[in-house]
């Protein structure tokens, strides 16, 4: 069959569009999904034990349903909650920073579980209330030993914002999609979506294993 | 929010106008998402532990072949590769193959994603089986060589039985991704259970949302509930004497 290459330069400024908006909801999603994260993964640790279930429950849940669903969720729930059409492309925003942040808890923890416990007798004994002892001991810690598998999450996290598909919007794969249909492109451009994303994921990933390599804390 | 009119039995309606009714819809996208999981996971096993093998063999063209297959198919996301396999690929095999493809092969959106999620977590079972594998003391290797077992005797009789055991709870998590993973394939079109909620919330029921998914929702958290048991009854059957994992 004859391939038409030249429809990718062609599509080239939309390509970008859509492109910048994968970025913009993995970078928004993994921040904001980090924060929250960190803060379910203290509720997790807690001794108070309500905070603890709840926290539970939330990751739990986000842990055993698709993504998929929970973007069709999101995409249902937030225009009947709030009575405002938000679109698929403002929706996702809420269904990724709320689904990772259950993702990001589960990192958080393993990060803060693998503290010695004698730091936190140390921060004690300093005088350091829990939020000084999170903040300048413990938290400092376990972020930098979770680093490379916070980075390694953010990577699939960018796959992943490929699903927003499904409900239309115009991501990296969306773009493409819309200008396959349009032009009768879809060997050129789904091929071209996967290179993208190939070379993204793949260069980021050895990047990540360099810093392991780096930063690992010799014990 | 005020004005949502909750119907719990909607689940027990008629979809209006084609004389079936909700939960017949549901059944049958909860049989696919289990027929696709469990095939897929078939292949996942089998390749992936075949892949995961072949990255530690001391067969230099071997392990480079399989590290290739890992990063290809670990680096581009799964919606994306189901579009290759089904959009693209008919179109690039010779003429005749892919019509066939188009026209004549059954099931083309079931055994679509029967391949295509299976060759996807093919490679992350190949990443827990190598390490598992590297996880074993160098001993071990070594001990079976020096008893005169060939290198593939001391894969199938020392490594492997032992690495596979070590691997049961990661495993045991993509056991659980296979299934969420499938909801992917509404994308392809396969009526499964994410398909069949979207239909139904979308075009046939679109006053009751949130109990039909409600619903959905409940049916994936029996479906990892009923596999995380599974695996581990499983992990407690195999556990090894001496180690951690498996108590006394």
């Amino acid at each position: 069959m004859q391939l038409d290459w030249s429809a990718i330069p062609r599509a080239a400024d939309f390509l970008f569009e859509g492109f910048k908006y994968s970025l913009s909801l993995t970078a928004f999603a993994a921040v904001v999904g980090i924060v929250f994260g960190t803060l379910l993964a203290m509720a997790r640790l807690s001794s108070i034990k309500p905070l603890n279930i709840a926290a539970s429950i939330y990751v739990n849940l986000f842990r055993s349903v698709p993504l998929l669903l929970v973007i069709f969720w999101f995409y249902i729930l937030v225009p009947l909650i709030t009575g405002y059409d938000v679109g698929a492309e403002r929706s996702a925003y809420v269904t990724f920073a709320i689904f990772e942040a259950a993702y990001f808890c589960e990192i958080m923890r393993a990060g803060i579980q693998s503290i010695p416990r004698g730091q936190v007798g140390a921060g004690q004994a300093l005088g350091f209330t829990y939020g000084q002892n999170m903040r300048y001991v413990i938290l400092p810690q376990a972020f930098r030993n979770v680093v490379p598998l916070l980075l390694t999450q953010t990577i699939i996290l960018f796959q992943d914002t490929s699903l927003v598909y499904v409900v239309g919007a115009t991501d990296l794969l969306g773009a493409a999609d819309k200008i396959a249909h349009r032009d009768n492109t879809l060997v050129e451009m789904y091929l071209a979506v996967a290179v993208v994303y190939f070379v993204i994921s793949f260069s980021l990933s050895r990047a990540v294993k360099a810093l392991h390599a780096r930063i690992a804390i010799i014990r | 929010m005020g004005h949502y009119q909750w119907n719990w039995a909607i689940i027990l309606e008629e979809v209006y106008g084609t004389g079936e009714y909700y939960y017949q819809w549901l059944i049958t996208g909860l049989g696919w998402t289990v027929a696709t999981a469990l095939s897929a996971w078939v292949i996942a096993l089998v390749l992936g532990s075949l892949i995961g093998t072949a990255r530690t063999a001391p067969i230099k063209w071997l392990a480079t072949l399989a590290t290739a297959y890992v990063e290809l198919f670990r680096n581009i996301p799964l919606i994306v590769q189901l579009f290759l396999w089904f959009f693209v690929l008919p179109e690039v095999v010779p003429e005749r193959l892919g019509l066939w493809m188009k026209q004549d092969m059954p099931l083309p959106e079931f055994f679509t994603a029967m391949i295509g999620l299976g060759l996807f977590t093919a490679a992350r079972v190949a990443e827990q089986v190598r390490t598992g594998i590297l996880a074993l003391s160098r001993g071990q290797k070594n001990a079976g060589l020096a008893l005169g077992l060939t290198l593939p005797q001391t894969y199938r009789y020392v490594l492997l039985p032992m690495a596979f055991r070590i691997v049961i709870p990661p495993l045991t998590s993509e056991f659980m991704n296979v299934f969420k993973n499938s909801a992917v394939a509404l994308a392809i079109g396969l009526t499964e259970l994410t398909f069949q909620m979207r239909q139904i919330t979308g075009e046939y029921a679109p006053a009751n949302p949130i109990e039909v998914m409600t619903m959905v929702s409940a049916i994936y958290l029996v479906l990892a509930f009923s596999v995380n048991r599974l695996m581990a009854f499983i992990e407690r059957r195999v556990q090894v004497p001496g180690y951690i994992s498996g108590g006394k």
